[in-house]
């Protein structure tokens, strides 16, 4: 099962492992990871999922879809080339170990 | 200190408990909720939930552990009976009592029911609560023939999972066009159609007058022009009914929902009401409105936290919505009104376009399928205040994006 690390603000971190096909955004949901909202409960509709992923990680992640990309344009916290909606990134083996961090605010 | 006692425990009452904790609220907060359920979204019930897609673990507003971590009491299948505003407590079904320093009614919208003979039978399906949605998912299963009754979001996003998992569906709506209260008429043109193509059939400005069954179960829909409508499964979307009878016994002022002030107090200083249930003034309207939305619920809840925390400032939050049938997005920014000016930007044979909507030479409201950039464009336009004029709206190639990118006051 793959691993998604989240790095909240402060620097505390937490592990979770997750089955495949799972949206990063509902793996944080599941395991109590704070600091993501997904109001819209998947959609990209709200952008309150909003994490940055790590530079190791961002190729592997691969670049955002055309609805998400207008989607963050409205991110409570700043947008920078590493921001990605939670809800858009599905876990698989490949992004095994994925390191994701947490924004200051999501609304 | 009493505290907080919420009554409801949907997502405006979960976001007014978090957010509560998260402006350091230290006094007790405690949500009383009728359905056994902790708190989840109701939205996804009717979309990835009925498609499949999402289990109910992620349909939590958060982990059930969470709240007891933020010292949040979270009490379930317990019922408000009375509000006693003299002594600020709260009587529950049970027989016990909550006192509260300050009370939010957080008590939603139930749904209208169907008022004909047979709306009793098996098979004939509301789409409300997670209990709702278990059930006519397990059903949806083996349903061959689904009648939706009632053409708005609810009965249009569950039409589509219905289509899509192989049911014939028909779609009974007593008004000209699909989501006529919420959208322009272009926009239900261009849904109406969405629908067909993906083979389901309309018939509008027709009514129910009975379901009829065997061994009772639904088996044929008779609508007002004598149609008989043969049905294995028939879903009730035909709007709801906000929950005020506990505030109106209470004296409290209502209408259509609890009303409240800009400070979405209602007329009793120590009591608010948020989300579905409240009906509030808003700068995007002419009058007190009634929003049924999650931006609705959670933009309120923080507010009304916000207050209690100690930093009030009146609601104004940009009104916004979304709706996923089938493959098109439908998202909605502002509020339309029924005598809007309208103008569409981009090329709806491509289904990817907006429709502008003015309301006295102001663009008021923003309709967009599958254009994201629109929708977000819009928000931002509307928090800043500013507008474009219609006649620049019209101007070829207009970007919406650009032109908000472009104004001084919405960076």
């Amino acid at each position: 099962m793959p691993r998604i690390t989240y790095i909240q603000p402060d620097g505390t971190e937490q592990c979770v492992e997750v089955a495949d096909g799972v949206s990063v955004m509902h793996a944080a949901l599941a395991s109590g990871v704070s600091g993501i909202l997904a109001e819209c409960g998947g959609a990209a509709s709200c952008a309150t999922c909003h994490v940055y992923v790590d530079a190791a990680f961002s190729e592997r992640v691969g670049p955002c879809g055309e609805d998400e990309d207008a989607m963050l344009d409205c991110t409570a916290s700043a947008r920078t080339s590493l921001s990605r909606l939670s809800c858009q990134i599905e876990m698989s083996d490949e992004l095994d170990g994925l390191i994701v961090h947490l924004p200051e605010a999501q609304a | 200190m009493s505290g907080v006692v919420i009554v409801g425990a949907g997502q405006a009452a979960a976001q007014a408990a978090l957010s509560l904790r998260d402006g350091g609220y230290q006094a007790p907060v405690t949500l009383v909720g009728e359905e056994s359920e902790q708190p989840y979204q109701r939205p996804p019930l009717s979309k990835a939930y009925m498609l499949g897609k999402a289990d109910e673990a992620a349909l939590r507003v958060r982990q059930p552990d969470l709240y007891a971590a933020q010292d949040i009491r979270v009490v379930t299948g317990e019922r408000v009976e009375a509000i006693d505003r003299a002594s600020r407590r709260v009587s529950l079904a049970c027989g016990g009592e909550l006192a509260y320093d300050h009370l939010i009614l957080a008590t939603g919208a139930r749904n209208r029911a169907l008022p004909v003979r047979g709306a009793d039978l098996d098979g004939v399906f509301m789409l409300r609560t997670l209990e709702d949605a278990r059930r006519l998912r397990a059903r949806l299963t083996t349903a061959r023939r689904a009648v939706v009754v009632g053409a708005g979001f609810i009965g249009l996003e569950f039409a589509a999972v219905a289509a899509k998992s192989g049911c014939a569906v028909e779609v009974i709506e007593a008004a000209e066009r699909v989501m006529a209260r919420a959208v322009s008429p272009f926009m239900s043109v261009f849904f109406a159609q969405a629908h067909r193509d993906m083979g389901v059939v309309f018939h509008f400005a027709e009514g129910v007058l009975a379901i009829t069954g065997a061994d009772g179960e639904a088996a044929e829909v008779h609508t007002t022009s004598g149609r008989r409508v043969a049905a294995d499964l028939v879903v009730v979307g035909i709007g709801v009914i906000p929950n005020v009878e506990l505030a109106e016994a209470a004296g409290l002022a209502t209408g259509n929902g609890i009303c409240t002030d800009a400070d979405l107090l209602t007329s009793d200083p120590s009591i608010s009401a948020i989300g579905d249930c409240a009906s509030s003034p808003s700068p995007f309207a002419d009058g007190p409105v009634r929003i049924e939305s999650v931006q609705n619920a959670t933009d309120q809840a923080r507010a009304v936290a916000r207050r209690l925390c100690g930093r009030p400032a009146p609601y104004g939050a940009v009104p916004w919505f979304w709706s996923d049938q089938g493959a098109h997005k439908l998202q909605i920014a502002g509020l339309g009104r029924p005598d809007d000016e309208t103008l569409v930007l981009g090329d709806p044979s491509t289904g990817r376009f907006s429709v502008c909507r003015f309301h006295r030479g102001r663009l008021a409201c923003v309709e967009s399928v599958n254009r994201a950039a629109d929708h977000m464009a819009m928000r931002k336009l509307l928090q800043s205040g500013g507008t474009p004029s219609m006649e620049v709206v019209a101007t070829p190639g207009f970007d919406l994006k650009a032109f908000v990118a472009a104004l001084p006051t919405a960076a």
